[in-house]
């Protein structure tokens, strides 16, 4: 499965287009992570922890995607967008989506 | 006893905005050390915001590519953001962090695709984390990077 964030796939030609294809997941942050961020908070700088969990739920909303696209038919996924919304206080939803087509 | 109590109330704040002041300080430089260091190595793999390179290239393959970063802001900057809160302006306290984490977001990208000669159509997103401390979440900022990384066809 081939992702891009523009709307062709370089070198290839797209033969059918599926639609709009998305991923999301919901993630809370756990308690010893938030214990720790809090004492990183003191001094600043990267809170690795909060970094790996988004990284991690952005992976899963992305295989969802990919899942929903493969189940289609397609090879490709276009126009990739990400975005982040919190829905609750220590919650926050990772939406990814994008165009499902079909290339050579 | 209540002057004890005094001492401590006022003491721990203080305590953590000088810790927050030469720590925070100390890892800034350290981190903009780096990140110089990597910007340079990486200058012949451009990062673009256009969905096209200037000159056609045959391309080989095109592939996304993610780097993010959470950042918070030190116990001083958020004392002195305070401060500014009053007054209006620029805080350059916090312009200084979101810069480091931007390029630093830039970076992971670059680096998630060693191999690539171009990232084309790179978007900068920006979200605040929020903290179940309350107002303690101020300052915790997500910052993710992402486009597409392609390789030019070098085949003759």
């Amino acid at each position: 499965m081939i992702l891009t964030n523009i709307d062709s796939v370089p070198g290839r030609q797209i033969v059918q287009h599926y639609g709009l294809v998305q991923g999301s997941t919901i993630r809370a942050k756990h308690f010893g992570r938030d214990f720790a961020a809090g004492l990183k908070n003191i001094v600043g700088g990267e809170l690795k922890g909060y970094t790996e969990l988004l990284q991690e739920s952005r992976a899963e909303a992305t295989s969802r995607m990919v899942a929903q696209a493969s189940e289609l038919g397609a090879n490709a996924v276009i126009n990739v967008r990400f975005t982040t919304s919190s829905v609750a206080q220590g919650a926050s939803e990772i939406l990814a989506y994008g165009t499902a087509v079909l290339i050579e | 006893m209540d002057s004890v109590e005094l001492w401590i109330s006022l003491g721990i704040p203080v305590v953590l905005i000088v810790v927050g002041k030469f720590v925070g300080a100390s890892l800034e430089r350290s981190h903009y050390r780096s990140i110089i260091e990597r910007e340079a190595r990486f200058r012949a793999r451009p990062a673009i915001s256009t969905k096209e390179l200037d000159a056609p290239v045959p391309i080989q393959s095109a592939s996304l590519a993610v780097g993010s970063v959470v950042v918070s802001v030190d116990h001083f900057k958020r004392f002195l953001s305070g401060f500014r809160m009053i007054f209006g302006g620029e805080i350059r306290s916090y312009s200084s962090l979101i810069d480091r984490a931007r390029r630093e977001a830039v970076l992971r990208m670059k680096e998630s695709q060693p191999g690539a000669d171009a990232f084309l159509n790179t978007r900068l997103e920006t979200s605040t984390i929020s903290s179940t401390a309350g107002n303690e979440g101020t300052g915790t900022i997500e910052v993710l990077a992402y486009g597409t990384a392609v390789h030019y066809d070098r085949r003759p």
